[in-house]
This record gives structure tokens, sequence and C-alpha cells, in this order.
């Protein structure tokens, strides 16, 4: 991740250049560059000190492999979903339609094999494109129609959660009847267990999507090119980035990160629930933000929102062990996001 | 029309003679939102009776369930419309009185659905499920199928935090049903009976029924019998016990009868649930605001309860000494969606 950062600001050699020399001696800025250059390392700090914590205090019900897993399977689907989160607020955008999307390609994949009667490989590709499809229209808008992005995804949310309701008629397909007929729309509940732990598929596609997103935004042309467009886009607009085209990919490939926390969510229910999901944007942007990724656009990497979402994972089940009313859990979480923000903005001050 | 007396003779009554002489009267259904299956299978009910009785039906809904604010704009929509009166589900029972005043104030007939106002009174009638039966019957079910509930291990997924009435009601019938003390019967949680591993959130739905499930499992993994709100939460808990490999050594019970929850207990997945009739509530209560428009007759309470009961029904396909209970058959034939 160092080093997509070290590439955004690579587009401001000189700034960066006078900053550093300027504030050598500051032990506190130097930790201000340190973080600026490595966004992960405070929610990973949050995440081991909280697990430590629980750990003590809890004892050996939460230092379980059983329990520690479990976390990831519970945030599973919010790590997914805040991958395409990511993706978007990298680039100074917000995606208030993922949860929506997410639904709707689950509902799409439940309905064409058991209405449409089609095998349930096609189905699932029907449904990946309708993820793909709604984040391309999102993309469009956001890049030649020129809406601001909270506008164009406020009104792609209710516009995809309406289509699923009304398409879906509520009703739930049960998992009964999936694991009979259809067991590929339930791949991702599939499990691999050891020693008390348990990592479904879901959790897996996780963590891989974490790893190829990481490997992407730091490697890759395209990756620079995210960081660039959410840092400044006139700047890198200038600097021979398609802008247009770099942002709907983002939401375009985003959409496509939905649909497939869709196919994990019918893994993890069992069922085609056309109820679920409804705050999977709230929950994705708050991991996001917890873990240290710039509102603002250009700064962060895709393993602070992981950590960002083990955070608030590692949060609810801890405090519930403790027989905590689950208001701490809203109230503690809630602080967490105004910190993380006030971190950022000291960070973004601190290293200008 | 001399026999008219209380409870379902009156209202058998009065379907024939509203679907005479009702044409001009015009209904309101107001719900708390309009994506639960429930309510979706409660508006059709209403439809369904609205176009047998040649009553003209509008119906509204809430955003999502605890949008109070929707809901009084409906109201005052309905009284602005001079509608004949209101059958309101609503979100906030307490906070939504003084709309429902203001409709009766000026003529309007308010019929509580589904959700008891607080005070009961505020409405000119309630056409409820009992709920703490409903609970209870579960809880006796479960009890009996245990046989020595003294190694009980009980989990139960609730609703949400706010402990709204209805789910206060099932939780501590099932309580009361499962021969457990329940302290202050008006709130779950503060029973102190050491069976009782947890109370944890469902939302009512599968996604908040799995992680509830998962968490109840991580604070004790012998859990036995489980309690949950409804159906489709249900359906989450069994998928956590699932990946535990204990889905068969656990008896879960739910309340609602929809048609999948009620091929769940069929399945195995759910033992027994309690049946609830919402297209009945719908259509009783449109019927009986026809009457009300035309004859100036009020619908009455059950014998011995502060509403009309739409009754409840037991289904399980294990069936237990002592209970009146109905197959799995039959809860198809009578299940809503």
């Amino acid at each position: 991740m160092s080093e997509a950062t070290d590439q955004v600001d690579g587009n401001l050699p000189e700034d960066e250049a006078v900053a550093e020399f300027e504030e050598q001696g500051g032990l506190t800025s130097k930790i201000a560059h340190f973080l600026h250059n490595n966004p992960a390392v405070v929610p990973l700090i949050v995440l081991l000190v909280s697990t430590v914590i629980f750990s003590v205090l809890v004892g050996e019900r939460f230092f379980s492999p059983f329990t520690l897993t479990l976390i990831l399977q519970q945030v599973a689907i919010v790590g997914i979903v805040a991958c395409a989160q990511s993706l978007v607020i990298l680039t100074a955008g917000i995606d208030l339609s993922v949860g929506a999307i997410m639904v709707l390609s689950s509902v799409v994949m439940g309905k064409f094999t058991f209405d449409l009667g089609l095998p349930p490989g096609i189905a699932v590709f029907f449904g990946l494109s309708c993820g793909l499809l709604i984040g391309t229209i999102n993309g469009v808008l956001v890049a030649y129609v020129k809406l601001p992005p909270f506008i164009v995804t406020l009104g792609m949310w209710q516009i995809a959660l309406a289509a699923n309701f009304l398409y879906s008629g509520s009703e739930v397909i049960r998992s009964q009847d999936i694991s009979t007929q259809a067991p590929l729309l339930q791949f991702f509940g599939n499990k691999i267990t050891g020693g008390g732990a348990i990592f479904t598929y879901g959790v897996i596609l996780m963590l891989l999507l974490v790893g190829l997103l990481s490997y992407i935004l730091s490697q890759t042309a395209w990756g620079r090119h995210i960081y660039a467009v959410g840092d400044d886009p006139d700047a890198a607009e200038l600097s021979g980035v398609n802008v247009k085209s770099t942002l709907i990919s983002v939401y375009a490939i985003a959409g496509l990160i939905c649909a497939f926390a869709g196919w994990v969510l019918i893994g993890r229910l069992g069922s085609v629930s056309p109820q679920a999901g409804q705050l999977a944007n709230i929950e994705s942007i708050t991991a996001v933000v917890i873990g240290g990724i710039s509102l603002f656009g250009g700064r962060g990497s895709i393993a602070g929102s992981l950590f960002g979402a083990l955070i608030v994972g590692v949060f609810s089940l801890g405090l519930r062990l403790l027989g905590a009313n689950v208001q701490w859990t809203y109230l503690l979480i809630g602080i967490l996001i105004i910190v993380a923000v006030t971190v950022d903005q000291y960070i973004r001050k601190a290293s200008a | 029309m001399n026999y008219l007396k209380t409870g379902v003779a009156a209202l058998a009554a009065s379907v024939c003679m509203a679907s005479v002489a009702a044409a001009n009267t015009s209904v309101c259904l107001i719900t708390k939102d309009a994506t639960n299956p429930f309510f979706v299978k409660m508006a059709q009910g209403a439809f369904a009776k609205a176009a047998e009785l040649g009553v003209e039906l509008r119906s509204y809904a809430g955003k999502f369930d605890g949008d109070h604010e929707t809901q009084v704009a409906a109201i005052e929509t309905c009284i602005a419309a001079g509608v004949g009166g209101i059958l309101l589900v609503a979100s906030d029972t307490k906070a939504i009185t003084s709309s429902v005043q203001q409709a009766r104030d000026a003529g309007l007939v308010v019929l509580a659905l589904d959700t008891p106002l607080d005070p009961i009174d505020a409405a000119d009638m309630t056409f409820a499920t009992d709920n703490f039966l409903a609970g209870e019957l579960i809880g006796a079910w479960a009890a009996k199928t245990m046989g020595d509930t003294s190694d009980a291990k009980i989990g139960l997924l609730n609703i949400n935090v706010s402990q709204p009435t209805v789910g206060v009601l099932r939780n501590q019938g099932f309580l009361q049903g499962f021969g457990i003390d329940l302290g202050d019967p008006s709130k779950w949680g503060d029973e102190t009976d050491s069976r009782i591993v947890g109370h944890e959130l469902s939302n009512g739905n599968a996604e908040g029924g799995r992680k509830g499930m998962e968490n109840l499992l991580a604070i004790d993994s012998g859990i036995n019998v489980v309690y949950t709100i409804n159906e489709p939460a249900a359906a989450g808990a069994y998928e956590a016990l699932k990946a535990l490999g204990r889905e068969n050594d656990v008896i879960i019970v739910s309340v609602d009868g929809g048609c999948p929850g009620v091929a769940d207990v069929a399945s195995g997945v759910i033992g027994a649930t309690a049946q609830q009739y919402p297209l009945d509530m719908a259509g009783l209560g449109v019927a009986a605001i026809a009457k009300a428009v035309e004859t100036g007759e009020m619908p009455a309470a059950t014998e011995g309860k502060a509403f009309f009961d739409t009754g409840v029904g037991l289904i399980t396909d294990a069936p237990v000494a002592g209970l009146d209970q109905l197959s799995v058959a039959e809860g198809s034939n009578l299940c809503w969606g």
C-alpha cells in the first residue's frame, strides 16, 4: 500500500520535498508522515488492541479459533462491499447504492433460477451482469453528466431497492429449495474447518479480493489513476489520465463487486432474502472511514477498510459476549468514526 | 339480524350486510411498510375484501418499519379525502394517537390492525393476533417436546432493542409457556432463570437471525431451544446452527405462519410455529368499517380481551399431547404468502 500512496505523492513532487525538509525535526510531524504513507497502520493497531482487550475481558470464549473466525464470517459481506466502497471513495466519491445493488443482484440470481428456470450458472452470470450494469450507469452519470456521486447513488439506491421489492414481491426463496435445486447459489456458504476455526468461501473471497485490489491499486496504472483522480482530477487530467473512463470503470467494478457480495449473501443466509442488506451502504462507509480512507479521496488503502470492518465486528461480538446493551456498540462505533476522521484531517494538515 | 352478538358472529353478519349496502364507503389501509410480506399480504386481503364489498380502498405505507411521519401524513390525507374509516398498523403506537384522535373527531372509524395502540382504546377497535398466546403455545410445545426441561439452554431471537410490544408479548408468552418466571412481563431481559442463555436481536429477518444465533452460540454453544420472533429469523438461525452441524439437536420455534415458514416446519427447520391470519385481519377490518359507516355499529372485542382476536393456530409435524395443533397440511391451506 505504501507504494500506492508514494505514487500519489509523486504527483506533487515539489510540495512533498519542501514539506519533508521543513518538518524534519518534529516527532509529531514524523508520525504524521508515517501515517500518511501507511494509512492502514492506525486501524490495524486499533484492531489488535481491541482484540487483546476483549480477549482479556471475555477470556477464552472470545479468544478462540471459533469466535475469531466467526467475526470474519460476520464481516465478510460488509468487508466485500467495503472493497467496492473503498474504490469509489478513493476517487473522492461515495456510493450509497452498494447494498441495494447487492440485494437486487442476489434476487436476480434466485429469480432467474427458480422463476425462469435458467441453469444456476447462467442466473449467477445475469446477477453479476446486473451489478456491473447498475455500477456502469452510476459511473456514466458521475463522469459524463457531472452529477455529484452522492446524488447519483442516492437516486440509484432508491431505484435498485424499489426494483428489488417490485421484482421479488418481497418473497423469500427458501434455503431448502436452493440447496436441493441450485446449490451453486450457496457456493460461498461452503466452508473449510479445522481446530474449531471455520472459514467460509465467502470469507476467503473477501481476503482474496482485498489482496487482489491491494495489488491492483499499488502496482497497476489503473490503480494509480484512481488515486490521482481522487487527489486532484484536474491535475490528473493534465498529466494524461483519462478521468472519465477511470471514474466509469471504478463505479462499474464497484457494482460488480457488490453483485459478488450478493452471491456471498445467498451463501450466508442460505435463502434469497429481499429484506437483507438494508444497512450495507452505511456499514461499508463506516468500515471505510474507520479504516483510514479519506472521504476527500486519494488517500487510504483497501487493507484499511478490511481492518475497519473487522474493528466493527470485534466490538459488536465482544460487547455482546460481555453482555453489554447493543446500544454501547453503536455508541463506540460512533466515537470511532469521529476519531478516525479527526485523525485523517490532522494527517492531511500535518503533512500538507 | 337480531342474532348479532359479538365476535365472529357479528363479523360474519357484517360481511353479509356490508356487501349489499356499502357501495359508497371508502377505506384507508396504512401499514408500517410496503415490503414486509406480512403487510403485503394484509394489503392483498384488504383489497380482495374491498372489491367483494364494493368499497374503495386506498393503501398507504411508511417507507420503513418505524416511519412515523409518513403514517401521520397518510392519516391527514385520509381525513382530507373524507373516507369512512382507517385501518392502521401503527409504527409508533404512542405518538400516532393524536393523529388518530383527529381522525375520530372528524367522524372516521379507526381500527388498529396487528399492533394495538398505546393506550389500546385510542382506536375504535383492534383486530390482532393474541401475541402472548401465540408465544405461550410454542413455549408449551417446546417444553412438552423436551419433556425434562431442567437441562434446557434457551436462546431468544427478538426484533430489536427498542422492544416493541409485539416482540415483548411473544417473547414473554414463550417463556411463560415454557415454564419460566417472567419477572416484569412488560419487557424481556429481566428474567433470572439460569436456563436462559441470552436474548439476541434479529430485526425479524434471515440476516439478523443468522448473526443473532451466532452470537448466542458464541455465548454458549450448548443451546438446545431457540425462540425466534418470526420465521425468516428462524431460517437464519437454522443456517447458523447448520454451519456448526447442530441443526438436528436444537428445537426452533417461531411465530407467523407464512407459507415459507410452514414449509420450513415440514422440512424440519422449525419445530413448531404459531400461525397468524393477516388476510382475515384486513378483510374483517374492511368489513367492520363498512358496517360501522352503514349502521353506526362498532365491532365488539372478543370476550375477555381488550381487542378482537383474529385467532392463532399452532402448526407442527410433531404433535404433543394436551395442545390443539394443526398439521402442516392444514397450516399450508391457511398460510399467507
